[in-house]
């Protein structure tokens, strides 16, 4: 018997998650399963435990996307855009502080494209932007990546798509249970409400949490705005009130 | 962030909801694959070194959708044990084994996902009985909204996945037959093949859990 085995999670709601099919997203009619999900009742240890990496050697500048990228030697200069901080914390349902996960990032650059063999939008490479971050919270759950605000940008799907801006963030979390992949928008982004894949989701307060807030106490003065977002993870229950839950 | 009510009065944060990871998730994940220099360590589809205790085999796949067609862009998360069927939570390039991984399919040619691993040993399940060998893996991608679970099993595994309780959780056994890998040989190599079929014949199982 091992601690994992008695581990148990809050159930994934999968009406407050967007549905497989969303055929407003086109691109998931063709990509999301005619069958039900099987529901496994009891998990065992196979999907209650997870990998950690706190071992994995990261880089000085993993997490600044102003820095970790020059193309080529020897120049020093900064990415286009508008200077952010990304920040918050990673908590579980029950308000926990999840310590020590990895945090991973992706965006496209301030003219809204991406650093990516596939992309051929027509807005330029920044020479001094890649567009990857990662880092692993703190005791607190706390994370933060400097970085640049991305542009949105036209997608084939309707007409006249648009992308909000976004940063496409990737947590672990304790477990393969609790592993997500999402995006934060941008407050206040006019976009937000035309976009296809935000409109994937059912309920208008799922997109406000995946609305970064604009925080001016922590942005510094002449230098950079920054834009919280708090991350919450399936809640693991803990206590024994918990557990009659 | 938010709340939830709950039966006794306490609150429950909302988890937050998923968003696809796009057609561009490796730029995050498989740098590679984007086509951007790798970090000093990147998580990566070798789980296991030849010094791994075990049988050193390979994993592969293409992931399928809806019209038969090949999804070029998928991303694929693996999680299995060790030879001995423990998990090795503790990701470490310096270890032989590692019980996680990352692969995609490519834009071009086969367009598989792949993982160097050894055969994972049996993990028991909830109730303390033996799972038959099994690797979980997660399949991301453009179009996915969240990420679809499922597991690979292997074919000349009978016994053990006749006894396997989340097999049998499966109430079709025509559909139990979608996640049994397929053993080849090749170049001295040992390769367990598994097509991943996103939707319609052959629909691949994937689970909640």
């Amino acid at each position: 018997m091992q601690d994992s085995d008695n581990k148990r999670f809050v159930p994934r709601d999968r009406n407050w998650h967007p549905p497989a099919y969303a055929p407003g997203y086109k691109t998931t009619v063709a990509r999301s399963p005619r069958q039900s999900l099987v529901s496994m009742q009891h998990p065992s240890r196979s999907e209650l435990t997870g990998p950690s990496f706190q071992a994995l050697r990261l880089g000085p500048h993993d997490n600044d996307l102003l820095m970790n990228y020059r193309e080529g030697q020897g120049r020093d200069g900064l990415p286009i855009g508008e200077r952010i901080v990304m920040f918050g914390r990673v908590l579980d349902q029950f308000g926990k502080p999840v310590p020590h996960t990895l945090v991973e990032m992706w965006q496209a650059n301030a003219g809204g494209r991406y650093r990516h063999k596939k992309d051929g939008y027509l807005a330029p490479l920044d020479p001094n932007f890649g567009g990857v971050g990662r880092c692993i919270t703190d005791e607190q759950g706390w994370y933060h990546f400097r970085t640049v605000r991305p542009g949105p940008y036209p997608w084939p799907n309707d007409i006249n798509s648009w992308r909000p801006a976004h940063i496409h963030v990737s947590v672990m979390g304790p477990a393969i249970a609790t592993r997500l992949i999402t995006q934060m928008y941008f407050e206040g982004d006019p976009l937000i409400p035309h976009c296809p894949i935000v409109h994937t989701l059912n309920d208008p307060l799922a997109v406000d949490t995946l609305t970064g807030r604009l925080d001016m106490a922590r942005s510094r003065p002449m230098d950079y705005l920054a834009y919280r977002f708090d991350i919450v993870t399936r809640g693991e229950f803990q206590t024994y009130f918990e557990n009659q839950g | 962030m938010s709340q939830q009510p709950t039966h006794d009065g306490g609150v429950l944060y909302r988890e937050t909801p998923s968003q696809t990871a796009g057609p561009y998730v490796h730029i995050g994940l498989a740098l590679d694959v984007a086509g951007i220099p790798l970090r000093d360590e990147e998580v990566w589809s070798r789980l296991a070194t030849p010094e791994a205790d075990g049988e050193p085999i390979e994993l592969v796949g293409r992931v399928i959708d809806g019209n038969g067609d090949l999804v070029r862009d998928a991303f694929v998360e693996a999680w299995q044990a060790d030879a001995h069927g423990a998990f090795q939570p503790d990701y470490d390039l310096r270890k032989p084994f590692n019980s996680f991984g990352r692969s995609a399919t490519t834009a071009d040619g086969d367009s598989e996902w792949s993982f160097t691993t050894v055969k994972p040993g049996r993990v028991p399940a909830a109730n303390g009985k033996p799972m038959a060998p099994h690797v979980c893996l997660a399949i991301f991608a453009r179009g996915i909204n969240i990420q679809l679970q499922t597991r690979l099993y292997f074919d000349d595994e009978a016994e053990a996945n006749a006894e396997c309780p989340v097999l049998n959780a499966i109430e079709s056994p025509t559909r139990r037959r979608t996640l049994i890998a397929t053993r080849e040989e090749a170049d001295g190599k040992v390769r367990y093949r598994l097509d991943i079929r996103l939707q319609g014949d052959g629909e691949t199982v994937f689970f909640e859990f």
